[in-house]
């Protein structure tokens, strides 16, 4: 009998699903190694099916995205009991993701900035004697290991074919992985760039750019060229691609194994390179950082140490 | 009657500069108030960002960082890398909805121990003031 | 506490018995880990992990927590300073879990030894070294050695003769084969590092040929300047210099200079030249010289760097610069002295005798306005004033002063032998000096004696302002210079006001005399000493251990994103051409700007990981 895989998406865009779509032939393979018993977005497999599997009868599950509502939650929970391995797969499952961004606000700023005064989704619905209700809307996304235990996660947004296949073949493999690990490599990016080696030795800045306020030379460290590019402290594993497509490093991969916390330690590095040893210079180089949080913390801020603003 | 709330600093002090200044108000018997906890460090340049929120994840109510005045570092510029970094990381907090009175920065040299005094009094009232402080991670729901 | 095996409690845990029960207590319990809660690391970090080492276990399984200055000797709440007891101490022991065995570094010390200043402080220490067979560079900014002490008279309270015992000294520096003189030079530039400072030196031109000059003088007479015409900072103005002159006549080195400011030959090219024509056989006299640069390697350096005294014209009621006869103490010394601009006769500048002399103390000292401190001289020095012009004019002299301070070695017994003689004394600061009204040309000064408890109004000739000791105007700059601190007062900072009195928080370097605070020549000299012993130490020993508490790369983790680099202030991190960064732990002074930037987390620091940190913090906010 094959192994048992499900796959799942929480809060999520869907891109993570593309990706595995993504593997190409590759795709072949997997299907002929495992069996496919849960993939909501392909496959016509109800929860129940799910529930009704005995536990640990699957042999890896595949959550994508961020937990924010209730039902996400639930199904994540259900399938870590059916599952001998559960992979965060993704920037949004392994770290809260873009949607993780709306721990910037709460629940009730965002159904407010969304609906404004108008019509409310009503959390129960009655109709002919039967009742549908929606899932609670939390405050507070979260990664996905903060409601139940991952093995492995799979960092990117999305994570590579490369990355996938590279995940897919070791847990099929004889030698499985630490638990924990990160299925990428553990340095930065700067390592796979291919323009690392024109950063200056001694590189500092007067002031950032934005990627709109400039057409970066298709050559030279990002960096270098002012914006505010993250390689140097995001995981490798991507191969450069947005540097390859003349855009910074926003940071997907995630933090290497040495950092507790992506965003604050990016935003140590960037600050460290700052040319300006009065309050008024480091402003003025500032001003291309109108957004920190969402600079620093682009995909990471349901992981990282505080892990929302503060409510209340 | 409840307890009068007291908050807790942790303050990253400069071996050379404001951790002798701390040094100094102990020899002078200046009193300040009992709320500050030192971590020492060779440098503020040493204080990397992820202490600071940790220190508030943990329930940290103020974080306080110490160090020589500019031009003063004992290791010639290492200040002003942690002052570049705290005018980020302050815009940063600042959005994290921490309040600018729970993160200071503040030149002490080793010469100044009345400061050290005066400084952490300041920040005690001020933190006093804006009342108990529960940290984002304890408000998640899951 | 999780993780303590053994808790004990001992009233001097720093004494030998106290050592002596942590080695036991390690040889006994089988501990690991050590932590005392005691008082500063910067008292006695050292001894503890001393006797962590000696009974066997690596001296940097210690951790030390500061329970007194940080804690018990600040704060009047007991329950609050027991909770933050236990939270340092918390976090000492979840730190100290994360410690790993280090090892100690060692650098080797150069022999030689630089000392910045040529006053009698400099003067001493640069002796002593020399005489212990070690080579100095001295280095003085004016044109000659000597400093101060040059300018006095008499000396206090023995009225020994400063000249004569300065300038035998003097004379030793420039005849010592282990001393190399640079005066009219300054230091520039310092980097490295105890044991191995490189020092970059300046020499001003003096636009005389130092190897060819024989001190001769003629240069002097011959020059075009019939009447010597320019202000002789030697005698604070008090007398006329030439444009090429030697600040006085005993100057070491006995070379003159010449002032491009006042010389005819450079403000207009076209002098005669007569110091050139006079000079023809030697030929020493250079108008083209060029300053010039002298790099040299040392292993320690005293500074040496001196005082200046108080400006009054920052007090400006006393009518110093507004009224002639209003004159510095700095300014008497010269006038009493028989090499001075009078010879030694005491003649105000309209060159009549002064009748009645008053002496105000502690201008610039003392006072809010000024300077708090005590400048602890003058009181002594003002007596020794008044003594010489008494001596000297038989003039009544009168001192008001504040308190008297004569707290030396026969220092009381001269304020009774000057009190004897005449001396006239009024306890009171005076607030305010003007002419009198009846335009004979005398001065009031107006004090409440606050022993007649009455306002008094004094008419003299001679107002002698005792001005203070205040630090070189530039003392920020060069202690910048040599990275150490100063007090509040803005002298340079001593490593321990009582322990460490001549060392500074930079290692190898050691301050004498006054720059580190107002004191007198046998204070000074004791300090010079003290400091040329303290280098002599480091110098002997050859080498010195220094604290592993190095930034270091992971190589494997290393991506070489170079953001580290330019964040070093020593230039100690290099990038290799596996385009990894690499920290050369010899240049690492360890303050760890560079750990807390590498965005991978692939720099660590030895003694502050990472995770000894977070574990701080975590001890110091686990709520009980």
């Amino acid at each position: 009998m094959k192994p048992k895989v499900a796959f799942y998406w929480c809060a999520s865009c869907g891109g993570c699903e593309e990706a595995v779509v993504d593997l190409d032939e590759e795709i072949l393979n997997v299907v002929n190694a495992v069996d496919i018993v849960f993939w909501p977005v392909a496959l016509d497999f109800k929860r129940r099916d799910v529930e009704a599997m005995p536990d640990g009868s699957i042999l890896a599950s595949f959550i994508n995205g961020a937990i924010r509502n209730s039902e996400q939650r639930e199904m994540a929970e259900t399938l870590r009991a059916k599952s001998q391995v559960v992979v965060a797969f993704g920037s949004c499952a392994q770290l809260g993701g873009i949607p993780g961004l709306a721990n910037l606000f709460d629940a009730k700023e965002i159904l407010q900035e969304v609906y404004g005064d108008g019509v409310r989704p009503q959390m129960v619905h009655r109709e002919n004697g039967h009742s549908l209700s929606l899932p609670e809307f939390f405050d507070t996304v979260l990664a996905l290991d903060r409601v139940i235990g991952v093995d492995y996660y799979l960092p990117g947004c999305p994570p590579t074919p490369k990355i996938i296949a590279g995940a897919l073949h070791a847990l099929l493999g004889a030698d499985l992985p630490p638990k924990g690990a990160v299925l990428a490599p553990d340095h930065a990016l700067c390592e796979q760039c291919p323009r690392k080696d024109t950063r200056p030795e001694k590189l500092v800045l007067k002031e950032f750019k934005r990627p709109h306020q400039m057409i970066a030379d298709q050559q030279t460290c990002l960096l270098a060229q002012g914006l505010a590019c993250l390689g140097p402290g995001t995981r490798a594993g991507c191969e450069a691609l947005c540097p390859q497509g003349n855009m910074p490093c926003t940071g997907c991969f995630g933090p290497t194994s040495r950092v507790r916390d992506f965003g604050a330690k990016a935003l140590s590095a960037i600050a460290s390179v700052i040319d300006g040893n009065t309050e008024a210079e480091i402003a003025r180089a500032l001003d291309a950082v109108p957004d920190p949080a969402g600079t620093f913390y682009r995909y990471s801020l349901p992981s990282s140490l505080l892990g929302r603003r503060r409510m209340g | 009657m409840p307890e009068a709330f007291e908050p807790k600093i942790v303050a990253f002090f400069c071996n050379w500069c404001t951790y002798l200044a701390a040094d100094l108000a102990g020899t002078s018997r200046i009193k300040y108030a009992p709320n500050a906890r030192v971590v020492r460090v060779m440098c503020s340049g040493r204080v990397d960002p992820q202490f600071v929120m940790d220190a508030f994840a943990k329930g940290a109510d103020g974080v306080l960082i110490g160090g020589c005045h500019p031009g003063d570092c004992h290791y010639q510029e290492g200040n002003y890398k942690a002052l570049r970094r705290v005018e980020l990381l302050k815009r940063l907090l600042r959005q994290m909805g921490v309040e600018e009175e729970r993160f200071r920065l503040e030149w002490i040299s080793a010469a100044e121990g009345e400061r050290v005094k005066i400084v952490i009094d300041d920040m005690v009232e001020k933190l006093r003031a804006l009342g108990p402080r529960v940290p984002a991670r304890r408000q998640e729901v899951a | 506490m999780p993780g303590v095996a053994l808790a004990r409690e001992y009233k001097y845990m720093c004494s030998d018995p106290g050592q002596e029960l942590i080695r036991q207590d390690i040889r006994d319990h089988g501990l690991d880990r050590i932590v005392v809660a005691a008082c500063s690391p910067h008292l006695h970090e050292k001894t503890f992990r001393h006797a962590v080492a000696e009974a066997g276990l690596n001296p940097y399984y210690f951790h030390m927590v500061n329970l007194r200055e940080h804690d018990s000797w600040v704060h009047a709440d007991k329950p609050a300073a027991a909770a933050k007891a236990m939270d340092l101490i918390r976090a000492a022991v979840r730190r100290v879990r994360w410690h790993v065995p280090l090892e100690r570094r060692q650098a080797p010390i150069h022999a030689n030894a630089l000392v910045v200043g040529g006053g009698i402080a400099g003067i001493d220490a640069a002796l002593t070294l020399a005489s212990a067979g070690k080579h100095v560079y001295l280095v003085e900014r004016e044109p000659t050695i000597g400093g101060h002490m040059a300018q006095f008279d008499k000396t206090f309270p023995t009225l020994d003769c400063a000249a004569c015992i300065l300038t035998p000294k003097m004379t030793a520096v420039k005849s010592n084969p282990n001393i190399t003189l640079w005066s009219y030079s300054e230091v520039r530039r310092v980097e490295g590092y105890v044991g191995n400072y490189d020092v970059e030196i300046r020499r001003k031109p003096r636009y005389i040929i130092e190897d060819l000059c024989v001190g001769c003088l003629e240069c002097i007479q011959a020059c075009v300047f019939k009447q010597a015409k320019v202000p002789d900072e030697f005698n604070l103005g008090l007398g006329k210099r030439k444009p090429v002159y030697i600040p006085f006549p005993q100057a070491v080195p006995q070379l003159v200079v010449i002032d491009p400011e006042t010389c005819i030959e450079f403000k207009s090219g076209k002098c005669k030249k007569t110091c050139v024509e006079v000079c023809a056989e030697r030929n020493a006299i250079d108008f083209k010289q060029k300053e010039k640069i002298e790099n040299i390697r040392v292993g320690t350096i005293i500074l040496a760097t001196g005082f200046e005294t108080f400006d009054p014209v920052r007090v400006p009621y006393y009518g110093y610069g507004l009224y002639p006869n209003v004159y510095t103490s700095l300014e008497v010394e010269r006038l009493v002295n028989a090499s001075g601009p009078t010879g030694g006769e005491i003649v105000l500048r309209d060159g009549r005798k002064p009748a009645t002399v008053g002496i105000v103390h502690c201008v610039g000292s003392r006072d809010v306005n000024t300077n708090r401190y005590c400048s602890r001289v003058c009181c002594m020095y003002s007596l020794k004033l008044a003594h010489l012009i008494k001596e000297k004019t038989g003039a009544e002299v009168i001192e008001f002063y504040i308190d008297m301070r004569a707290p030396g070695k026969a220092f009381e017994e001269f304020y009774n032998r000057v009190a004897e003689e005449g001396v006239s004394f009024v306890r009171g600061k005076v607030a305010d000096i003007y002419p009198a009204g009846n335009g004979d040309g005398r001065l009031i000064l107006q004090a409440e004696d606050t022993l007649l408890g009455m306002v008094r109004k004094i008419p003299v000739d001679m107002v002698v302002l005792s001005v203070g000791l205040e630090p070189r105007p530039d003392a920020n700059d060069v202690r910048r210079l040599f990275n150490i601190g100063c007090s509040g007062d803005g002298f340079f900072l001593e490593r321990h006001p009582k322990l460490a009195p001549v060392s500074t928080f930079a290692d190898g370097i050691f301050v004498a005399g006054c720059c580190q605070g107002p004191k007198d020549i046998p204070d000074t000299v004791a300090q010079s000493g003290a400091a040329a012993a303290q280098a002599l130490a480091l110098i002997d020993a050859g080498v010195i251990e220094l604290e592993p508490n190095t930034a270091y790369v992971t190589e494997d983790a290393c991506c070489g994103c170079k953001t580290c680099i330019p964040l070093c202030p020593y230039s100690a991190i290099s990038f290799l051409e596996e385009k990894k960064a690499r920290i050369n732990e010899v240049l690492c002074k360890g303050c760890g700007t560079c750990v807390a930037a590498c965005p991978s987390g692939s720099i660590r620091q030895n003694l502050f990981e990472d995770q000894q940190i977070f574990e701080e913090i975590g001890g110091i906010l686990t709520y009980a």
